[in-house]
C-alpha cells in the first residue's frame, strides 16, 4: 500500500495554489510532476559536478561523465536491457522516433510497408509519414473499435512481406487503451518486420522489460516519470542500432575524420551527436531511483483504484460520456459532457484550481473516428487522491451548471 | 460610440461582478444570446487558424466602417467574440487598427491573452485588425 499524505511531502509544487484554490494536477499524461528528490539532484549537479562529459582529463568532467553513465546504467537495468551501449540518451519520445525513422531510410524502397496504428500521437504519425515521402513506402493503419482498442484481426490482414516496420504506442495518450504489444510484435516478427514501440504513457506505470518483449526500438520520455523535460531515451537491440545509420552529425559521434573521410563512434555516442543533456540524463536516473523506490506494483494498484472511482463517480454525471472504455487501460478518463465544448469545461475547471486537458490531444484521427472536435481529459498519478477526484467531480457538475 | 467609449462601458459593467464565476455567467450568457454570424459564412475559409474551438469571422465593410459576424463552437469563446464585436465591429478601419486592448486585462480576462489558452483570443484580435487594414488599404 501507497502512503499517499507521506508521497505528497515530495512535491513541493502540489502546495500550490491555483485561483485561491488547492491544485488538483490531473495533467499528469502530458507530464508528470517533479519530486524533491529529483531537484535536489538537478541542483547539485549545477552545484558540484557542472561539466562537459566523455573528454576532459580533469576531475570534473570525469565525475559528471559517470554520473551521466551510471544513469545510462539505471536506465538499461530498468528495462532490462541486454547491454548499456543499447540504451540511446535522446531528448524525448519524439527525438527518438525521428532517429529511427530516418535511420530507416536506408532500409526502405517503393512498395515496402510501415503500419501504424489509429491511436496515435500527431508526433508518431508525421514522421512516418515523412519517410514513406523518402522512400515511396505506403503507411497502413490499425483501426480501433467503439471501446478504442485496435482491432487485431485487421492487424493480420495489413501485416505481409512487404511490411517492414510496425509503430505502435504501448498506451494511448488519448484513451488510455493497453495496447497488447507482445502479439503485435510477435506477428510482426513473424513476417520479418522490425518493431517500434512509443513507450511514453506506459513508463509512468508499469515496468517494460525489452528482452521479454523481444521489441526492436523502444522509445520513453523522463518528463512522464517524474524526470525533467528535453530527455529520453531509445532503446535498439545491438544489431539494430549497428546497421541504423548515425542521425545528426557532429561532437561526441566520430571516431576519426579527415576530410575524406570519417568513421564513426561505437554505440552509443554513434547517435549522440553534440553536448547531451547531461544534468536531465543524470535527472532521468534520479526518477526512476524515486518511482522504484515507491514500486510500480503499488503504483499501478493504487492508480487502477483512483481509475474505478473516477469512473464511477464522473459516469454518475448525467450527460457525461467516457471515450475509451477498454477493459485494459490505464489511469486516464477522456470525456464530454453533452452539448458543451470541452474547452469550456476546461476553462471553469481552471477556474476551480482543476488542471485536465483539453482538446484532441494530438490525436485528431481518434477525435476524427468519434466525431467530436475534442475531449476533456483526466489522468492521475500515484500523488493523486480519492478527495482531489471528488473536487473535479463537483467542479464538473458546477461547470454543466453554468455551461447549459 | 468610439471604441473608447464602449471600452469604458464593458469596463464598468464587468466592475460590477464580485467574482470569477460572475464574470463568465455573464459571458456565458453573452455566448448563448448573440446570433454572431450568418450561416452561409461558416466557411472554412472564415475559419481563424490556432483555436482549440472553431471561430469563424466574417467582415464586411457598410458606410466606410467594418462590421464584423463571428461564431464559435465553444460558448466561452462566443462570450469573448460578442464583447470583442461589441468593441470593433460599426467602426472605421483606421480607428480599429489604432485602438489597443487593454479593457481585456481591465475586465479580468487577461489570461486569455496567453498564447497557451490556444482559444486565439490573440489570433481573433490580430484577425479583426488584419481585416480593417485591408479594408483602410481600400478606402485610401
Amino acid at each position: 500500500m501507497l502512503n499517499v499524505d507521506e508521497i505528497r511531502k515530495d512535491f513541493p509544487i502540489l502546495d500550490r495554489e491555483i485561483h485561491g484554490k488547492p491544485l488538483v494536477y490531473f495533467d499528469n499524461a502530458a507530464t508528470s510532476q517533479t519530486p524533491q528528490q529529483v531537484i535536489d539532484v538537478i541542483v547539485v549537479y549545477y552545484s558540484k559536478y557542472n561539466a562537459n562529459i566523455h573528454r576532459g582529463v580533469h576531475t570534473l568532467s570525469q565525475e559528471a561523465t559517470d554520473l551521466y553513465e551510471q544513469a545510462r546504467i539505471k536506465i538499461q537495468k530498468h528495462f532490462n536491457a541486454k547491454h548499456s551501449h543499447e540504451i540511446i540518451m535522446t531528448s524525448g519520445t519524439t527525438h527518438g522516433i525521428n532517429l529511427v525513422a530516418s535511420g530507416f531510410t536506408a532500409f526502405l524502397k517503393k512498395g515496402d510497408e510501415i503500419i501504424i496504428s489509429a491511436l496515435e500521437h500527431h508526433s508518431n504519425i508525421v514522421p512516418w509519414q515523412m519517410l514513406c515521402e523518402r522512400t515511396g513506402a505506403q503507411l497502413k493503419v490499425i483501426p480501433i473499435n467503439q471501446e478504442g482498442e485496435l482491432i487485431l484481426s485487421e492487424y493480420n490482414k495489413l501485416l505481409s512481406e512487404k511490411t517492414k516496420l510496425v509503430f505502435v504506442n504501448h498506451i494511448s495518450n488519448a484513451l488510455g487503451t493497453i495496447n497488447p504489444i507482445e502479439t503485435i510484435i510477435e506477428k510482426a516478427h513473424q513476417v520479418g518486420a522490425a518493431v517500434l514501440v512509443d513507450g511514453a504513457q506506459a513508463c509512468p506505470h508499469l515496468v517494460p522489460d525489452v528482452q521479454d518483449l523481444n521489441v526492436d526500438f523502444y522509445v520513453a520520455s523522463a518528463h512522464k516519470i517524474c524526470g525533467p523535460t528535453g530527455v529520453g531515451m531509445l532503446y535498439g537491440k545491438d544489431e539494430w542500432l549497428q546497421k541504423l545509420p548515425p542521425y545528426q552529425g557532429g561532437g561526441e559521434m566520430i571516431a576519426e575524420v579527415t576530410f575524406e573521410k570519417t568513421t564513426y563512434a561505437d554505440l552509443p555516442h554513434k547517435f549522440e551527436a553534440g553536448t547531451p543533456n547531461i544534468c536531465g540524463g543524470i535527472a532521468f536516473g534520479a526518477a526512476l531511483d524515486y518511482m522504484n523506490a515507491i514500486g510500480f506494483d503499488a503504483i499501478a494498484a493504487y492508480e487502477n483504484e483512483l481509475l474505478e472511482y473516477a469512473t464511477e463517480e464522473l459516469s454518475a454525471i448525467d450527460g457525461l460520456k467516457i471515450y475509451g472504455t477498454s477493459e485494459h487501460k490505464t489511469s486516464v478518463i477522456s470525456f464530454n459532457l453533452e452539448g458543451i465544448h470541452p474547452y469550456d469545461i476546461g476553462t471553469i475547471l481552471d477556474k476551480m484550481g482543476i488542471a485536465v486537458r483539453t482538446g484532441h490531444h494530438c490525436a485528431q484521427p481518434i477525435m476524427d473516428f468519434y466525431k467530436i472536435p475534442g475531449t476533456v481529459r483526466a489522468s492521475f498519478a500515484f500523488y493523486n487522491t480519492k478527495k482531489e477526484i471528488d473536487a473535479l467531480v463537483s467542479a464538473v457538475n458546477k461547470a454543466k451548471m453554468m455551461l447549459s | 460610440m468610439t471604441i473608447s467609449e464602449i471600452k469604458n462601458d464593458i469596463i464598468e459593467e464587468f466592475a460590477m461582478f464580485d467574482d470569477w464565476e460572475e464574470r463568465y455567467q455573464y459571458m456565458i450568457d453573452l455566448g448563448k444570446t448573440l446570433p454572431l454570424i450568418d450561416e452561409q459564412y461558416k466557411t472554412d475559409e472564415n475559419i481563424i487558424k490556432g483555436c482549440q474551438s472553431k471561430v469563424w469571422v466574417h467582415a464586411n465593410l457598410e458606410n466606410d466602417k467594418v462590421v464584423f459576424t463571428a461564431d464559435s463552437d465553444a460558448i466561452i469563446t462566443k462570450g469573448i467574440i460578442a464583447i470583442l464585436i461589441r468593441v470593433f465591429s460599426n467602426q472605421q478601419p483606421k480607428d480599429i487598427i489604432e485602438a489597443d486592448t487593454d479593457f481585456i486585462d481591465a475586465i479580468g480576462l487577461k489570461e486569455h491573452l496567453s498564447p497557451t489558452r490556444a482559444n486565439g483570443l490573440v489570433s481573433m484580435i490580430k484577425q479583426l485588425k488584419l481585416y480593417a487594414i485591408a479594408y483602410q488599404t481600400q478606402l485610401n
